[in-house]
């Protein structure tokens, strides 16, 4: 059987974990966003413009490393537009997201063009190598499957472990999620629910920017047109799906990547030749709605996600 | 900061912060345009030229329009009753194919095609709005991640089709399908100028949209429901049925964009059928504050400044993309300058 070959290769491990990390990453950003009380569909643009920004930086000169700084930053100044629309005023999180959604992506776009008027093919940088682990990536088919990737994929998994840390270990992390459940309570407690959200967003924002650049700089070398194709979306699926929890997330973007490498790997198998090539392309978007129908009955959604909080009103 | 109600907004606060936020919006374009290098004003001047300046450049407008006021009161609709509908993309592209479908493959007269046609268009598209409705009503599904999945699924089922079954055979290898007959496509509005009948049905929608919200039982129920859902259920409206009832019609009304673009402009069913009107759709409706007759001259708007940005780019060194930029600043600027006629600012 092919599809035990596959999954016995250390090569599909290693790219169940390539595909999965910008995943995680913009994950996270989207559920720091979430448990402090404010949906951000501007993931999809911001994940588009820190693709954009990040490959931006190291092709106008400066490092990998100063570039991923770069596309956070990117995405951090988006999430406070997104902030201060959705925080203090209090306006419409759906409208203002979607809205954030268009003006990211436009604005790689245009600043693309702008910078790059008459090129016909994509110029490349030199992105992220993968790093070999000493020891441990001398261990035979775990080695190669887990411990020779890029910087950026490391990363990701810290990220998960930090968020995890921050959330539920820190005082910081109560308070946001407090803010994303009871902001009266925090108010009460002499914080400010205004600065918990609007930075939670902030930060979100600039992972979710890390993970689009983890598209132009660790996964490719070159920046495309519709690139990110709805993997932002994918993210607000897999916080649901992992229930607001960092840890079921990273779970559900194993999953999801797992499935995904494995759709790569079938079109290319005597089975796949009969089947359109555009089923397998479906299959990561229909796994999606399936997992937010799956865990519909079973989330605990944070109380007080997506509404506004107005100090002084009840 | 906190926000307090203004209890009775003058005249200068209803029209001067939407006024104000427009100009922001000039505002922005007007410094993309010196980023390019150009002059902001000469780049303004090419684009209005371009959007209205000649009676092509103002057809070509109200044809951009056309699938605009259709997406546009698709998202009114459905916003209205607070279901968020950001799937009117591949509802547009399920009318598209059944449009398709039916004119191509059925060989009836042009006075019969037509109009199954577009009742198959309407029928198709709110199905497929139906599907993440019924998820939301039964489940708690939340709706606007799996209408927006739904965009890249219907994108890659048509793509499927295009390919294989509904390829055309004289299409030197394009994905694309094979063209309507000659009289399965909407005439022109007036002889010799070239604006379709889609324009003209579109403008009937909004009004029939408007009528149904002002003046039916329907129209009371979709606004208590987006209002106050528990008040709805309360007052005895069966909030699931109204839901269902919107979702038919938003997606129905995304679905005429969808047929009046292949049978009023391009005659055929390609992947680039929608450069994102679906989403357009949102800013155009919430640039007419969800009104439906609002919606028509939003989309005018709208349209008129992409056209404007496209025929501006030609002449001058500035990428289209300028007209998405102002378009998404527009948006934003607009829902905060609305939340201010109402709310003003306070320390503290």
């Amino acid at each position: 059987m092919e599809i035990f070959e596959i999954l016995l290769s250390a090569s599909f491990w290693a790219a169940v974990l390539r595909i999965a990390s910008p995943l995680i990453l913009a994950t996270m950003g989207e559920l720091i966003c979430e448990r402090a009380g404010v949906l951000n569909l501007g993931i999809e643009g911001i994940m588009v413009f820190g693709a954009f920004a990040g490959w931006m930086a190291v092709y106008a000169g400066l490092g990998l490393w100063p570039g991923v700084l770069v596309a956070f930053a990117a995405g951090a100044m988006f999430g406070l537009v997104h902030a201060t629309l959705t925080v203090p005023f209090g306006l419409s999180q759906h409208v203002v997201g979607l809205g954030i959604t268009l003006l990211a992506t436009s604005s790689a776009y245009y600043a693309y063009r702008l910078a790059l008027p008459q090129v016909t093919s994509p110029p490349r940088i030199t992105p992220f190598q993968p790093l070999n682990i000493p020891v441990l990536s001398d261990i035979p088919f775990l080695g190669p499957a887990l411990f020779s990737q890029t910087a950026l994929t490391y990363l990701a998994f810290a990220s998960v472990a930090v968020v995890a840390l921050v959330l539920f270990r820190t005082p910081l992390g109560l308070a946001l999620r407090a803010a994303g459940e009871n902001p009266s309570a925090v108010e009460a407690q002499g914080l400010s629910v205004t600065a918990l959200r609007m930075g939670a967003v902030m930060v979100g924002s600039g992972l979710m920017a890390v993970g689009g650049a983890f598209l132009t700089m660790s996964a490719f070398d070159s920046f495309f047109f519709e690139m990110v194709n709805g993997r932002g979306w994918i993210c607000i699926a897999l916080v649901v799906f992992g229930a607001w929890m960092p840890g079921k997330a990273l779970l559900g973007a194993l999953l999801f990547a797992a499935f995904d490498a494995l759709q790569i790997r079938m079109q290319q198998t005597p089975m796949g030749a009969h089947v359109p090539y555009q089923v397998f392309l479906m299959v990561p978007y229909v796994l999606s709605i399936l997992a937010l129908v799956l865990m519909s009955r079973r989330a605990e959604v944070p109380a007080a996600l997506m509404v506004p909080y107005n100090r002084g009103e009840r | 900061m906190r926000l307090e109600p203004v209890a009775d907004p003058g005249l200068v606060r209803l029209i001067g912060l939407p006024a104000l936020a427009l100009a922001g919006m000039v505002g922005v374009a007007s410094v993309l345009a010196m980023l390019a290098g150009a002059n902001p004003f000469a780049v303004l001047g090419l684009i209005v030229q371009g959007a209205a300046g000649s009676k092509f450049a103002a057809l070509e407008t109200l044809n951009r329009a056309t699938p605009l006021i259709f997406t546009g009161l698709a998202v009114a609709v459905a916003f209205r009753a607070k279901l968020w509908n950001i799937g009117a993309e591949a509802q547009l592209y399920a009318g598209a194919l059944m449009t398709v479908l039916i004119g191509t493959q059925l060989g009836l007269p042009g006075t019969l095609a037509l109009p199954l046609m577009a009742g198959a268009a309407i029928l198709t598209g709110g199905l497929v709005l139906l599907g993440p409705v019924l998820l939301k009503v039964r489940l708690g599904v939340d709706e606007v991640v799996t209408t927006l999945l739904f965009n890249f699924i219907m994108l890659l089922f048509v793509s499927m089709l295009l390919e294989g079954p509904l390829k055309d055979p004289m299409g030197m290898g394009w994905p694309k399908s094979e063209a309507l007959p000659r009289d399965a496509r909407l005439p022109r509005i007036v002889d010799g100028l070239r604006l379709h009948w889609g324009f003209g049905l579109a403008l009937i929608s909004a009004v029939l949209v408007w009528v149904i919200q002002v003046r039916t039982t329907l129209g009371y129920e979709i606004r208590a429901v987006g209002q106050n859902p528990q008040a709805a259920r309360f007052a005895g409206i069966p909030v699931g049925r109204v839901m269902v009832k919107t979702a038919l019609l938003s997606g129905g009304l995304a679905a005429m964009a969808g047929f009046s673009e292949v049978a009023g402009l391009k005659g055929s069913l390609t992947l680039d059928l929608s450069p994102g009107f679906g989403y357009t759709g949102i800013v155009v409706a919430m640039l007419a504050l969800l009104h439906p007759l609002g919606v028509v001259v939003s989309a005018i708007f709208v349209a008129g400044v992409f056209v404007g940005a496209n025929s501006m780019s030609r002449a001058a060194e500035v990428p289209t993309y300028i007209a998405d930029i102002s378009v998404a600043t527009a948006l934003l600027f607009m829902v905060l300058a609305i939340l201010l006629t109402r709310f003003r600012v306070v320390r503290g």
